[in-house]
C-alpha cells in the first residue's frame, strides 16, 4: 500500500463524508426539531439532482444550474412540508413511517413521468481532466471541487447555526422543543424554513455526486439508509455530530472497500477474501453504528443535555 | 371480528382454488399463495411491533434468513420440508434472539435504527455468499418434499400447504396474546417500567417475543423459497423491512387480522393496478399503469391521513384500542 494510495483514499473518502454530511444535516435537524422519520428525505436529493440536470441542460453552465437548482428544491421542499408533513408531526412514528414510505412511492413515479428514469449530468468540461496535488498522484479535478463545496457549505451551516437569530431557534428547538414553544418561538414557519433548508442541502448534494453516481429514479433510497446511520452516530439533532458522523462513515466505507480485500488476502484463502471482502467493507459501518449505539446510545454528540 | 366472520373467510380460502381450476385460473392461486406467505410474515411482525410496540425495521432479515436456509437445504440436496422448514425457524428465531439481545437495550428511535443496521449486515452477508449465488441469487432445481403423498410442485397443494401453515401461525399468536405471556407483553408496552415493579423482567419477555416473531418471519420466508423457487438477497432489503411494516400498519397495528388484511391489501392493490386494466383510471391517465406504484402511494398515504387505526380499525368499534 503506497502512501499516494492511501491519500487518495482518504480525499475520496472525505469527499464522500462531505455529501453525506449536506443529506445528514438537513435529516437530523427534521429528526432533532420536529421528531419527525423522514424516509423521503431520499426523495429531495433525488428531486435536486433531477432539476440540477435540467437546469444545467437548460442554461448550458453547470454552475448556474446548479445554482438555480438550490432554490428550487427548497421550494418543492417547502411545498411539501406545509400541504403533507406538516400533518404528521403530531402522529407517532409508525404513522410517519407509512406517510412517507408512501411519499417515496408517489415521488418517484412523479419524476418517472416528469422526466423518465434517468438524466444525463456531466461534470463541467474544464474540471473533467486530473490535477497533480503531490507529484505523481493525479487526482479527479471535479472531486477536489466537491471537497471545497462540502467544506464551504459546512463552514457556512456552522455560521448560520451558532452565530445567526435563525440558527439559535433551531438549536432551541432542537433542545427542548415546548420550551422554545413556550418562549414564543414561531415554531410552524421555524419547521417549514428548516425543511427548505434541509431539501436545498439535498439539492447540492444531489447535483454535486449526480456526474459520479448516475441520476436516475430510486438514486436517495440507499444514500438515505446512510445518512440515517450517519445521524445516529452522531447524535440525533446535533449539526456537530452529524458532520463528525460523516466524515467518519465517509471514511470507514471508502477505505474498507479500498483496502478489505487485500487485508484479507493476508489472513485468509484468496478466494474468500475476494468473496467476503467488499461485503465486510459494505458491513463495517453498520458495526459502527452498532457499536456506538451500544456503548454510546444517544449518539457521540448528543443534542439534548 | 366475530366467529361467524372469520370462519365464511376461511370458508372462502378453502373454496378458492376449486374455484379457480374449475375456471383454468390456477395463475391466481399461485398469487394467492404469495399473498397468505407475506400475511405470516407481517403477522409474525405484527407480534413484535403491535402487541410487543417495538418497531423492528429489519424483519426482512428473519424472513431472508429463513428463505436463504431452506433454499441451502434444497441445494445440498436435504429437500424434506419437515427438516428443512424447522431448521429455517430455528436459524432466524436464533438470529433474532441475538439481535434482539443486542437491539432491545435501545429504545425509541435508536431501536428501529439499529435492527435496521443488522438487517444491512445480514443484506451484505447474503450478497458475499458466492458459493449460493452472491449477488445473482439462487435457483432451485425443486420444491420441498413433505411426503403424505403430497407434491409441493402442485400449486393447489403448496397453497393449501400454506394456509394451513398460516392458520395454526395465527391461532397460535392468538392464544398466545390471550395468554399470560401476551398479556404481559401488551403490559409493557404501555408501561414498560411498571411492570419491572411489579416484578416481571421486561427484557426477556421482549426477547422471547422477538425471537417467536423472528421465527415465525424465518418459516414465512421457507415458504417464499419454495413458492418463488428462488431466492436472492433482494428480499432482505430494507425497502422490504419496510414493506413488511407497511403491511402491519396499513391492516391494523396490534390487531389480531392486522398482518394478513394489511398484506392482501397491499399486494392485493398492487396486483390490481399493475396487471388490470381499471376503465375509470385509463380514462384519466391512459399510460396509468407503467406507474401503479403512485396509486399505490397515494392509498397508502390516504390510510395514513384518514383511516390511523389501519383497516382493521375500520371495522372495529370506535375507541377501543
Amino acid at each position: 500500500m503506497s502512501f499516494t494510495l492511501i491519500l487518495e483514499q482518504s480525499l475520496n473518502g472525505l469527499q464522500f463524508g462531505l455529501m453525506l454530511f449536506l443529506l445528514a444535516a438537513g435529516l437530523t435537524l427534521v429528526f432533532g426539531i420536529m421528531d419527525m422519520i423522514n424516509l423521503a428525505h431520499g426523495s429531495l436529493y433525488m428531486i435536486g439532482a433531477f432539476l440540477a440536470a435540467t437546469l444545467v441542460q437548460a442554461t448550458g453552465s453547470f454552475t448556474l444550474g446548479v445554482l438555480l437548482a438550490i432554490p428550487a428544491a427548497a421550494v418543492v421542499g417547502m411545498a411539501l412540508e406545509i400541504t403533507i408533513l406538516r400533518t404528521l408531526y403530531a402522529r407517532d412514528h409508525l404513522s410517519q413511517v407509512l406517510a412517507t414510505f408512501a411519499l417515496i412511492l408517489i415521488i418517484n413515479e412523479v419524476v418517472r413521468m416528469i422526466w423518465g428514469s434517468d438524466m444525463p449530468l456531466s461534470a463541467p468540461e474544464a474540471l473533467s481532466g486530473p490535477v497533480q496535488l503531490v507529484p505523481g498522484m493525479p487526482y479527479s479535478a471535479y472531486r477536489l471541487l466537491i471537497i471545497g463545496v462540502g467544506l464551504a457549505v459546512a463552514v457556512l451551516l456552522y455560521f448560520v447555526v451558532t452565530k445567526t437569530r435563525i440558527g439559535m431557534l433551531v438549536r432551541a428547538g432542537a433542545s427542548n422543543r415546548e420550551m422554545a414553544l413556550a418562549m414564543g418561538v414561531n415554531i410552524k414557519r421555524l419547521f417549514t424554513l428548516v425543511f427548505g433548508f434541509g431539501a436545498a442541502l439535498c439539492a447540492i448534494a444531489g447535483a454535486m455526486l449526480g456526474p459520479i453516481f448516475a441520476v436516475q429514479v430510486g438514486m436517495g433510497e440507499n444514500i438515505l439508509i446512510l445518512a440515517f446511520v450517519v445521524i445516529v452516530i452522531g447524535g440525533i439533532g446535533s449539526i456537530r455530530g452529524a458532520l463528525v458522523g460523516s466524515i467518519l462513515v465517509g471514511m470507514v466505507d471508502t477505505m474498507g472497500r479500498a483496502f478489505m480485500p487485500a487485508l484479507l488476502r493476508e489472513v485468509l484463502t484468496p478466494a474468500f477474501a475476494s468473496a467476503a471482502g467488499p461485503a465486510i467493507a459494505s458491513i463495517l459501518i453498520y458495526v459502527l453504528m452498532a457499536g456506538v449505539l451500544f456503548w454510546r446510545p444517544q449518539g457521540l454528540f448528543p443534542a439534548r443535555g | 371480528m366475530n366467529r361467524a366472520l372469520v370462519f365464511g373467510v376461511l370458508v372462502l380460502a378453502v373454496a378458492f382454488p376449486l374455484a379457480m381450476r374449475s375456471l383454468d385460473q390456477v395463475y391466481y392461486v399461485t398469487m394467492a399463495s404469495r399473498f397468505l406467505i407475506y400475511a405470516l410474515a407481517a403477522t409474525s411482525l405484527n407480534l413484535v411491533l403491535g402487541y410487543g410496540g417495538m418497531i423492528s425495521f429489519g424483519h426482512a432479515a428473519f424472513v431472508g434468513a429463513g428463505a436463504y436456509t431452506a433454499s441451502v437445504m434444497i441445494v445440498e440436496g436435504l429437500p424434506s420440508a419437515w427438516l428443512a422448514w424447522p431448521l429455517a425457524m430455528a436459524v432466524s428465531g436464533l438470529l433474532a434472539l441475538a439481535i434482539g439481545a443486542i437491539s432491545l437495550r435501545t429504545r425509541g428511535v435508536y431501536f428501529i435504527m439499529i435492527t435496521l443496521a443488522f438487517a444491512q449486515m445480514i443484506y451484505y452477508l447474503t450478497i458475499s455468499m458466492k458459493a449460493y449465488g452472491g449477488d445473482e441469487g439462487l435457483t432451485l432445481t425443486q420444491r420441498a418434499t413433505v411426503g403424505f403423498g403430497l407434491d409441493l410442485k402442485d400449486d393447489i397443494t403448496f397453497y393449501y400447504v400454506v394456509l394451513a401453515i398460516l392458520v395454526a401461525a395465527v391461532y397460535l399468536i392468538s392464544r398466545l396474546v390471550d395468554a399470560r405471556f401476551g398479556r404481559v407483553i401488551q403490559a409493557i408496552r404501555e408501561n414498560e417500567t411498571r411492570m419491572e415493579a411489579i416484578g416481571y423482567p421486561a427484557f426477556r419477555y421482549k426477547l422471547a417475543a422477538f425471537a417467536l416473531a423472528g421465527a415465525l418471519g424465518g418459516l414465512a420466508g421457507a415458504l417464499l423459497a419454495n413458492q418463488n423457487s428462488y431466492v436472492n438477497p433482494g428480499i432482505l432489503h430494507w425497502t422490504e423491512s419496510g414493506k413488511l411494516m407497511i403491511m402491519v400498519i396499513l391492516g391494523g397495528v396490534g390487531q389480531l387480522y392486522g398482518g394478513i388484511i394489511g398484506a392482501i391489501g397491499l399486494l392485493g392493490l398492487e396486483e390490481l393496478l399493475a396487471n388490470h386494466k381499471i376503465g375509470w383510471l385509463a380514462a384519466i391517465y391512459p399510460n396509468y399503469q407503467q406507474h401503479s406504484l403512485l396509486a399505490v402511494g397515494l392509498a397508502l398515504l390516504a390510510v395514513v391521513l384518514y383511516a390511523p387505526q389501519g383497516i382493521a380499525g375500520l371495522f372495529s368499534r370506535r375507541g377501543r384500542k
